[in-house]
């Protein structure tokens, strides 16, 4: 590693690099084998392949929206349509697409590796998390097939439980289901980061990705089930006409939203976080520094987790909250930006000075940062009383969630699965294509995404079919830019499939960094490790590797 | 921490011996529940005014600590499971605290 | 931890040569955990983290019954005054016995005692049937006094307690009209809470059979010991459950 070339990919590593003969994919052979498997990592194939096909579910009622936006009258679809359209979106990216997205997939095949450890600590309840996936998500799209519900995805009352005749009994069952799945992962990741650390893995040598899954974990363990009372709720309230929120009888509506909010509002964190897990690898492999302020990065996290559970009100500002309230947790709001900057300003340290080079998982990484960052400081203008009161239910804040949720989280998991993907499949995505996907998705989401702030600013509502027309123009943009989106997003479907066969074999370690990943074969083994490791370093030590590669040379030659 | 191999995380203090609790312990904690829900019933009987529903959760929280401690051994669990139950109480507080702030500055009206 | 000098030789530690020896024994050792140790720890940190989803799961019901009882609590007051003491002091300690048992149960398994365990899983069945069989008791009481909530839910009760009968004070009608709201948190807290028991008695069927056929008496105790976790956490959810229900205020008005 002496001479630093201006890309690492040609390490003699890699030119030399065969696929191994026995690894975790050709380990046993036939369907019964992945889907009875208890590997950490077949399973998160598995989900990678399921989560997938919802995405692009999703994305094409996303597509449908946008269509429908492109003018001013509701053309293409009714209206009730168009809220079944938005309500499936927003349901089926949320629980089946974001929430699992990084920890089932990056998250369970590397968190065990990362880790030392030879798989999760209860690998048959990883396998059921699965199951449950597509138990809900099969129960969701019955809900679309059965006519779709239209409440949005924050099922509120009363419109859920009086005013709509869709199937929302339903869809909230599929999303209790979902929970359970989330659970169980949550579950999982968290006794396996007590118990299975390997030796020498001390909570301070552990990956910055393994902290904020550690952190997304908590909230999905104490946040999810309070989700499932309150969906419960909800259907009783359907089927059995109680009146826990019903104000004529005595309930009060409110009550489902703090309740749905004290979940939700945390999930938003379980979504992200796991993408901050990604971006800190990635910025620092491609930086080859260490962190910048490590432990603060890794605090933050947690500290993100604990904030979450004190803000879930700002959802609520204008639904009739006391003002008293309102104030406290529009203060707490502010409190959340304070982690999120942390990161923010460790990763920008993290490169300083760095040899940065420029690979795709770099690349959206660099997307991540200044999505995210404009994400997050609308999130503070959001949280803030008097903006709120004008902003809120417009399509600012369409705009703002979608910064962080497919700005921020997309660009990460992305990222995350173009930086491992040479360790999941042994075999490198093609380079050119894919920096040319990243550099369109970068492009077409902000064409779609930042007219949209503008559009919520003049006052335009989030929800509706169709609207005035002076605000066309700036629709017509963002629907262009969700097409340039759509084709950012076809374009890793395809050459990730096509690299499967034809793309160039990885090695053990193409981006010479310096998790224990990294450290074994591509892709590995079903047990991971030959003998277990001792990990005799800090994380994203650097020299260690650069010892480790010459030592290995002198051996070798 | 490396130069052993600690696969019990025999020295881990997230890790505790594993200790069988007797059955005299547990026959204990039984005649003392059955004793605290008799207690329970009595002071519902009896007008303490606002004290009564402090009172019938003082106890229940005194058997549902005796419970946790002992027939469900968390006296005798690592630190871990101690925080871990705590945790769960406290992010329940959580919930509780922070949603009344709503519900009990609702009627203060507008400043 | 104060043994941590012997500690660092493992292979002298007490544990340590139990869990090497039970390594070769128990077939229920998995591979990716190294010693049965380990993998007993982790499984019991599991059920933890389970049981706290529990009570975050319950916590929203628990919420809802604070606001509501609050709001209308001369509604609760007479509402719980409905529910039978007798009933429900009974089954709380029948629950209590029978988590008494199971807690004989994991001793003995822990001590490897089978015929013992056997009997101890038999009789906190037995208890745990004898606490669903009363509430369904009570529920019968409640259906046939129409005060399920729903669109046969009946007021007159509490709008003229003294045509049927109690020593009551007679609720506005719209107060009235809250009672359903007492009684739908009654079923929603204590059919859930059942729901969690008919989960139980499940579980413990199952680990019957498993138990007489000895799986459980040879060192292997982790079912045992997890689902006591569930079990008891199940009748801590009660023992809140039976105050808050049944003495809101039971003294003489």
């Amino acid at each position: 590693m002496s001479a630093t070339s201006s890309t690492i990919l040609n390490l003699p590593d890699q030119r030399t690099a065969t696929l191994p003969k026995r690894n975790y994919i050709n380990n046993e052979d036939g369907l019964l084998s992945w889907l009875l498997t208890g590997d950490h990592k077949r399973i998160a194939i598995l989900y990678l392949i399921s989560i997938t096909f919802f995405f692009f579910i999703g994305g094409a009622f996303a597509g449908l929206i946008r269509l429908e936006l492109l003018t001013p009258q509701g053309d293409l679809m009714a209206s009730d349509t168009y809220n079944k359209m938005f309500s499936m979106h927003g349901i089926i990216m949320v629980f089946l697409f974001l929430v699992p997205s990084v920890p089932a997939t990056l998250g369970n095949f590397l968190m065990p590796i990362m880790l030392g450890a030879k798989d999760l600590a209860f690998p048959k309840i990883n396998l059921l998390s699965w199951y449950l996936y597509w138990l809900g998500g099969l129960v969701v799209l019955g809900a679309l097939v059965l006519g779709g519900v239209d409440t949005g995805w924050t099922f509120t009352t009363p419109l859920s439980t009086h005013y709509l005749n869709t199937h929302v009994v339903t869809a909230a069952t599929g999303v209790f289901i979902l929970g359970f799945s989330s659970i169980f992962t949550g579950l999982n990741f968290i006794v396996t980061i007590h118990r299975m650390r390997a030796p020498g893995m001390t909570w301070f040598r552990m990956p910055l990705f393994v902290w904020s899954h550690y952190a997304a974990s908590l909230l999905m363990v104490l946040g999810t089930p309070v989700l499932a009372i309150t969906l419960t709720l909800v259907a009783l309230e359907r089927l059995a006409g109680i009146g826990v929120f019903d104000p004529t009888k005595g309930g009060d509506p409110l009550l489902f939203q703090h309740l749905f909010w004290f979940y939700s509002h945390p999930a938003v964190y379980i979504m992200i976080l796991p993408g901050m897990g990604v971006i800190s690898e990635v910025i620092s492999t491609f930086s080859r520094k260490r962190v910048f302020g490590y432990t603060a990065v890794a605090f933050s996290s947690v500290a993100i987790a604990l904030f979450g559970f004190f803000v879930w009100a700002h959802h609520m500002f204008i639904m009739g909250v006391s003002n008293y309230s309102a104030l406290v947790f529009s203060l707490l709001t502010m409190l959340v930006a304070v982690p999120s900057a942390i990161k923010t300003f460790n990763w920008a340290f993290t490169m300083q000075k760095g040899s940065i080079t420029f690979e795709t998982p770099m690349l959206y990484a660099f997307g991540f940062l200044g999505l995210f960052t404009i994400g997050g400081m609308t999130g503070v203008f959001l949280g803030a009383l008097g903006m709120d009161i004008h902003l809120t239910e417009t399509y600012f804040i369409v705009a703002h969630f979608h910064f962080v949720m497919v700005g921020g989280m997309l660009m990460a998991f992305l990222s995350g699965v173009h930086f491992w993907w040479p360790k999941m499949t042994g075999r490198m995505y093609p380079e050119s294509i894919s920096k040319l996907a990243a550099v369109t998705t970068f492009i077409g989401f902000n064409l779609t995404f930042l007219p949209q702030f503008i559009l919520g600013y003049l006052g335009m509502p989030r929800r509706y079919h169709a609207y005035p027309p002076e605000f066309q123009v700036l629709n017509v943009l963002s629907t262009a830019g969700a097409t340039v989106l759509g084709v950012g997003y076809m374009l890793p479907l395809l050459y990730l499939a096509w690299s499967l066969k034809y793309g160039a074999i990885a090695g053990n370690n193409p981006w010479q960094a310096t998790g224990l990943e990294w450290q074994i074969q591509s892709p590995p083994i079903t047990e991971n490790f030959i003998e277990i490791p001792v990990m005799d370093h800090e994380a994203y030590d650097y020299e260690w590797l650069e010892h480790k590669t010459a030592q290995e040379v002198t051996t070798v030659g | 921490m490396s130069e052993f191999h600690d696969p019990s995380n025999v020295v881990n203090p997230e890790h505790a011996e594993h200790h069988i609790v007797t059955p005299f312990v547990y026959g204990m904690v039984f005649v003392t529940l059955l004793i605290f829900t008799g207690l329970t019933v009595w002071a519902a009987y009896i007008d303490l005014g606002i004290l009564n529903p402090v009172v019938a959760l003082a106890i229940a929280c005194t058997k549902a600590v005796i419970v946790i401690l002992f027939f469900m051994h968390v006296k005798y669990q690592s630190k871990l499971v101690k925080l871990t139950v705590m945790s769960g109480f406290f992010t329940f507080l959580v919930l509780i605290t922070m949603t009344l702030t709503d519900y009990v500055s609702r009627a203060w009206g507008l400043w | 931890m104060d043994n941590a000098i012997v500690a660092t030789h493992p292979h002298t530690h007490e544990t340590a040569v139990a869990a090497e020896h039970e390594h070769i024994a128990l077939p229920q050792h998995r591979h990716h955990f190294e010693t049965q140790e380990q993998q007993r720890e982790a499984g019991t940190f599991g059920m933890w983290l389970f049981l706290l989803t529990e009570i975050m799961f319950f916590g929203g019901m628990f919420f809802s019954y604070l606001l509501y009882r609050n709001w209308y609590y001369d509604a609760f007051v007479v509402g719980s005054n409905q529910l039978s003491i007798p009933l429900g002091a009974a089954n709380t300690a029948i629950l209590i016995t029978s988590g008494f048992f199971m807690a004989l149960g994991v001793w003995a398994a822990e001590v490897r005692k089978k015929g013992l365990l056997v009997v101890f899983l038999i009789l906190t069945t037995l208890f745990g049937l004898a606490f669903l069989y009363i509430k369904g008791i009570e529920y019968h009481e409640k259906w046939e006094k129409h005060h399920i909530p729903g669109a046969h839910f009946d007021v007159s009760e509490f709008v003229n307690p003294q045509a049927h009968g109690l020593h009551e004070k007679p609720l506005a009608p719209d107060m009235a009209q809250k009672t359903q709201i007492f009684f739908f948190l009654y079923f929603a807290m204590t059919g859930m809470h059942a729901l969690h028991m008919i989960i139980g008695i499940g579980l413990l069927t199952w680990l019957l059979k498993r138990s007489s056929r000895g799986d459980f008496s040879s060192g292997y105790v982790a079912p045992i010991e997890n689902f006591g976790l569930y079990w008891h956490f199940v009748d801590i959810v009660w023992l809140f459950l039976f105050p808050l229900l049944y003495l809101i205020n039971r003294h003489p008005v």
